[in-house]
């Protein structure tokens, strides 16, 4: 397709979804000229409940994008934004360079039978759909034929490992293989956008924990655009290339997960960070030492690798590792920079990313 | 309870207002009893109205009657010409396929029932009629509860005519009808579509609402368009809402059929039961009713199963024959059996001669059981007419007398009467509060003067003002209109007539029933005899309960009050048990862990969690006691439902309209009160969901 990881996938500019009351004075107006916390204040005084305030974000070919945030924080009124379950109040959602909020209702079904796909938190599975038929029912409302359903459905099935469930009904199946159904019936059209609405949150926490890895996996091989909305920081933090947190509608704040701990942007997101394991989220990259020099006596490690992995090398290699970014060395990690980091970490919350 | 102080007051004035007026009753009888020359001429309006309507639509009416009158005498000779060993065939077919072995031999033996006791061409005359307004009334129903689901002004609109529908008894608008279509077995399918029409559209409303919103987000994001995310989406995941509405259609289409065969003329079923009823052929009749409770519960369990039945797992790469494997099979069944009818000519015509008809034997039983036992029935009847059913009517003051008492009733007793009535009150407020004392001192009053001769006024008052105490001033206006209009139209002495009847057989039925139902959720035991039973007599045509008491009681109002009783139990028990069987579990785990006994944990943990839904249940209980009270006007009560008896006889649409109307208003009102009542405790309580 021509697409590479840095194109801009889809693209949310200045999106508002405003609940009661007609809120439209304010964006002839005042949108731009006053502040979004204000603006919002004002709304909620007058009876309107802004549930995304001036939200603005990009997400890249092949990226994972996470929308992490509490209920009520206004993560699902973004998600259904964007694929327009809901219908924004002002701003604009721009797929592949066009504007999805202009687009007709036939534009609309056509992008949503062939470029997005979407899983839900409690699966929306069609209670009289047995499995296959389920995973089918996108192609079957395109009216294929149905033998070119039973083929692009057997391959997705195959994917999310269905084999044998077939003509199973969704009532007879676990939370987690349901909801592998639901993937499955996102993928079935081969989208090029996929939204995931908290899809694991029903789930018990020792299968979310393997669903976790079985969409990395499902990810690694398809490389989808994806938005990932959750509730829960650890899912987010191993998911996400990057995050955005929000809070009360209004984006708190966005990065890498690692930017994020090492540099909370307030309190709200510091109280997250709290429980985090830091020697598995800081990546060697976050805790190189500006003063070391690199040797060709020390080990090379991958600038992604966690702390965690580095530790057994830095035991044993006490002036330091060379951390490599494509083939080239980045710089040094020594033992006392990991140190400094991680304490850095507990004592001075919000203190300056290291390079 | 400050907030009572108002209503405490109100109601002490109303009583004491009673009192007065009926003191003042030899001087100002208007006081008491509405005067005739008040009552407004509305019986003539409405029949000069039903005139002009018939004159100007009449023509239309009939274009559909006849055109109606097509398929409908298609259907009907298609069954009667359907040799009976293949319906016999399908039917236990269709059984099996839904739901088992088990049902299949039930519906087996009751058509076969049907064909041994020789009332086959009668039975198929009336499932003609079902087979023809079902599928019309799913029809209006879907359509209508679609258009209720879209629209909130149409939901508006629909619903208030749905209440009206099921709520006026069946007997009032077959006469409408019955001028408007002209006479013919067309009036009995327009009625029973009229009235079986409505639980297909509040179960399709149902089922539309209750398809999780997820589950639609998932088809628009398939990307179904609108009509796609109808037909694919929305209907197929509320089809089991919607099927459990056609079972409910189904039943209620029935019922109506059988309702509507008083008007004669279509050599069915419910004509059968009926003739021979008023011939007092009682042991005929009774053969004739159990086949209608037989149809209606081949037909309840049927449909039933069809509903809740789990889909086949399906086969991937299904062939026709293996997808219509069932239709296939129950076509060659069919056929089969039609090819063997032409070698076996008894399987075509079942012969006149083989017929078994034991109804001389059920009415020599019948007789001997009577005679037999005339003492102890007579005992019976006078004294439940006596002891009970007089006081309440009529009141104390005239029921005692040396014939039915024995003894006069002198003014040293009615002194006596007084006093004891001032000191119970007077315990009662002491013991319990000021309204609880209020209570028996309507309930003193009452039961000295007789329902029927308290005074107008003050009733009106009473009935709105305990309206407003338990919904709002909204309810209070409703009832205030709705009685003003019975009063004024002047049926009010028999709308008194039928509160007593009806309110006796309430009180009684549900004193009994939930006596029954609590026991039953003690011990499982009685719950697994109970449930068959309230099963057979909920799916049982009204019409056909009456038999058995008439048999033995004959026709009076004692008969009729066991009749309304044996059908208004059922929801009282149903609900006593379902209440106190589904209280939240924690709460009784918690009361046993604190040291309840059994009986503590009933008395003061389970009953009053349970106390809502068994006002759900009294709720019930009033409204099949209406129902039942039409049907029971078969059997001479006086009342509003002998006047619609009445109206229909004539032809006076007016009487028969007036007084079917002045039934369902008494029912709204009293369906909304119990309602109101329940919700507030429930709230209270915490335990409703809205």
């Amino acid at each position: 397709m021509g697409e590479t990881k840095d194109d801009v996938k889809l693209s949310c500019r200045n999106l508002w979804k405003v609940y009661k009351s007609s809120a439209a004075p304010y964006f002839k107006s005042e949108v731009g000229k006053t502040g979004v916390k204000e603006l919002s204040e004002r709304m909620r005084e007058d009876g309107a409940i802004p549930a995304a305030a001036d939200v603005n974000f990009d997400v890249h070919v092949g990226e994972i994008f996470v929308i992490m945030g509490l209920s009520g924080s206004g993560k699902s009124t973004v998600v259904r934004c964007l694929s327009r379950l809901i219908e924004a109040t002002h701003g604009e959602v721009v797929l592949d360079g066009e504007d999805l909020l202009k687009k007709s209702d036939k534009d609309l079904i056509d992008i949503r039978r062939h470029k997005m796909g979407m899983v839900f938190q409690n699966f929306g599975l069609m209670p009289h759909l047995s499995v296959f038929d389920n995973i089918a029912f996108p192609l079957s409302l395109q009216g294929l034929p149905r033998k070119e359903q039973i083929e692009k459905a057997r391959r997705v099935i195959e994917l999310v490992g269905l084999e044998g469930r077939e003509t199973a009904y969704p009532r007879q199946l676990s939370g987690g293989q349901q909801q592998r159904v639901g993937i499955a019936r996102s993928l079935a059209i081969e989208p090029e956008i996929w939204f995931l609405d908290e899809p694991f949150s029903a789930l018990d926490p020792l299968i979310r924990r393997q669903m976790q890895d079985e969409f990395l996996r499902i990810q690694r091989s398809l490389r989808k655009s994806i938005v990932f909305i959750t509730h829960d920081f650890l899912e987010a933090l191993r998911i996400a290339d990057r995050m955005m947190i929000m809070r009360d509608g209004q984006v708190v704040q966005m990065g890498t997960p690692a930017e994020l701990i090492v540099n909370p942007a307030d309190d709200y997101v510091a109280e997250f960070t709290e429980e985090v394991p830091m020697v598995r989220v800081l990546k060697a990259r976050n805790v190189i030492d500006p003063d070391a020099q690199p040797a060709d006596t020390m080990p090379e490690q991958d600038s992604e690798r966690s702390v965690e992995q580095l530790l057994p090398l830095l035991a044993s290699h006490k002036d330091g590792i060379r951390i490599m970014r494509d083939g080239a060395v980045m710089g040094v990690v020594t033992a006392g920079s990991v140190i400094s980091a991680l304490a850095h970490q507990d004592t001075h919350r919000g203190a300056e990313v290291p390079a | 309870m400050n907030h009572l102080r108002p209503f405490t007051l109100a109601w002490c004035l109303l009583i004491a207002l009673t009192l007065a007026f009926l003191a003042l009753q030899r001087w100002a009888g208007w006081l008491v009893v509405y005067p005739e020359s008040w009552v407004m001429p509305i019986t003539p309006l409405l029949n000069s109205f039903m005139e002009w309507c018939v004159d100007v639509f009449g023509p239309f009416f009939r274009a559909i009657s006849s055109a109606l009158s097509i398929p409908m005498s298609a259907v009907r000779e298609f069954l009667n010409w359907l040799p009976w060993s293949v319906t016999l065939t399908l039917v236990t077919f269709a059984a099996y396929a839904v739901s088992g072995w088990q049902l299949a031999i039930f519906s087996f033996i009751s058509v076969l029932y049907m064909v041994v006791i020789g009332y086959w061409h009668e039975s198929m005359n009336s499932l003609a009629l079902v087979a023809i307004s079902v599928p019309l009334a799913v029809l209006v129903g879907f359509a209508l509860g679609t258009l209720a689901f879209y629209s909130d002004r149409a939901e508006r609109a629909i619903k208030p005519t749905m209440d009206l529908l099921q709520t006026v008894p069946a007997f009032a608008y077959l006469l409408p009808i019955l001028l408007l279509f002209g006479f013919g077995p067309v009036v009995g399918l327009i009625a029973s579509v009229l009235y079986a029409f409505p639980p297909t559209v509040r179960n399709t409303m149902l089922g539309l609402r209750r398809v999780p919103q997820e589950v639609i987000e998932a088809g628009l994001m398939s990307g179904a368009t609108a009509p796609q995310l109808f037909w694919r989406v929305r209907v197929p995941s509320a089809m089991r809402q919607i099927l459990l509405g056609v079972n409910q259609t189904t039943m209620a289409a029935f019922s109506m059929v059988i309702i509507a065969s008083i008007i004669g003329g279509t050599a069915d079923i419910g004509w059968e039961v009926l003739s021979t009823m008023r011939k007092a052929q009682f042991g005929e009749s009774l053969l004739a009713g159990i086949v209608i409770a037989l149809m209606a519960m081949v037909m309840d369990r049927i449909t039933a199963a069809a509903a809740t039945a789990e889909p086949k797992e399906p086969v991937l790469d299904e062939s026709f024959a293996s997808r219509h494997r069932m239709w296939l099979i129950a076509a060659g069944l069919g056929i089969g059996v039609a090819l063997l009818a032409q070698v076996l000519p008894f399987l075509n015509e079942y012969p006149r001669s083989w017929e078994i008809f034991p109804a001389r034997y059920l009415n020599d039983a019948v007789t001997y059981i009577v005679v037999e036992f005339a003492d102890l029935i007579s005992m019976i009847k006078t004294a439940a007419f006596f002891f009970v059913m007089l006081p309440v009517k009529i009141g104390l003051q005239e029921t005692i007398s040396p014939f039915t008492w024995g003894f006069e009733f002198t003014t040293t007793l009615k002194l006596a009467y007084a006093a004891a009535a001032v000191a119970l009150i007077g315990l009662t407020a002491w013991r319990r509060g000021m309204m609880a004392a209020l209570f028996v001192a309507f309930c003193a009053t009452l039961l000295y003067f007789g329902l029927t001769r308290l005074p107008w006024p003050t009733l009106l008052a009473m009935a709105t003002l305990l309206s407003w105490q338990l919904s709002g001033p909204k309810l209070a206006l409703g009832t205030f209109l709705g009685l003003g209009f019975i009063i004024i139209s002047g049926v009010w002495p028999q709308a008194l007539l039928s509160i007593y009847l009806c309110g006796l057989a309430v009180l009684l039925s549900f004193a009994i029933g939930a006596t029954l139902g609590i026991l039953a959720s003690e011990f499982d035991g009685l719950s697994a005899i109970l449930r068959p039973v309230n099963d057979t007599l909920q799916t049982m045509p009204l019409f056909v309960l009456l038999i058995p008491f008439l048999m033995i009681f004959k026709i009076g109002e004692f008969t009729a009050l066991l009749a309304i009783m044996a059908y208004a139990i059922v929801p009282a028990i149903r609900y006593a048990e379902h209440g106190l069987r589904n209280i939240p579990a924690h709460v009784i785990e918690a009361a046993t862990a604190i040291g309840c006994t059994r009986r503590q944990l009933l008395w003061r943990v389970k009953l009053p969690l349970a106390l809502p839904v068994m006002m759900l249940g009294l709720n019930q209980t009033i409204m099949f006691g209406i129902a039942m009270l039409v049907i029971a006007a078969l059997v001479g009560t006086n009342g509003l439902g002998q006047r619609v008896y009445i109206g229909l006889g004539d032809g006076d649409f007016g009487v028969g309209i007036v007084a079917g109307l002045g039934m369902a208003i008494i029912a709204m009102i009293a369906d909304r009160m119990t309602q109101a009542w329940s919700q507030k405790r429930q709230q209270e309580l915490g335990l409703s969901s809205d």
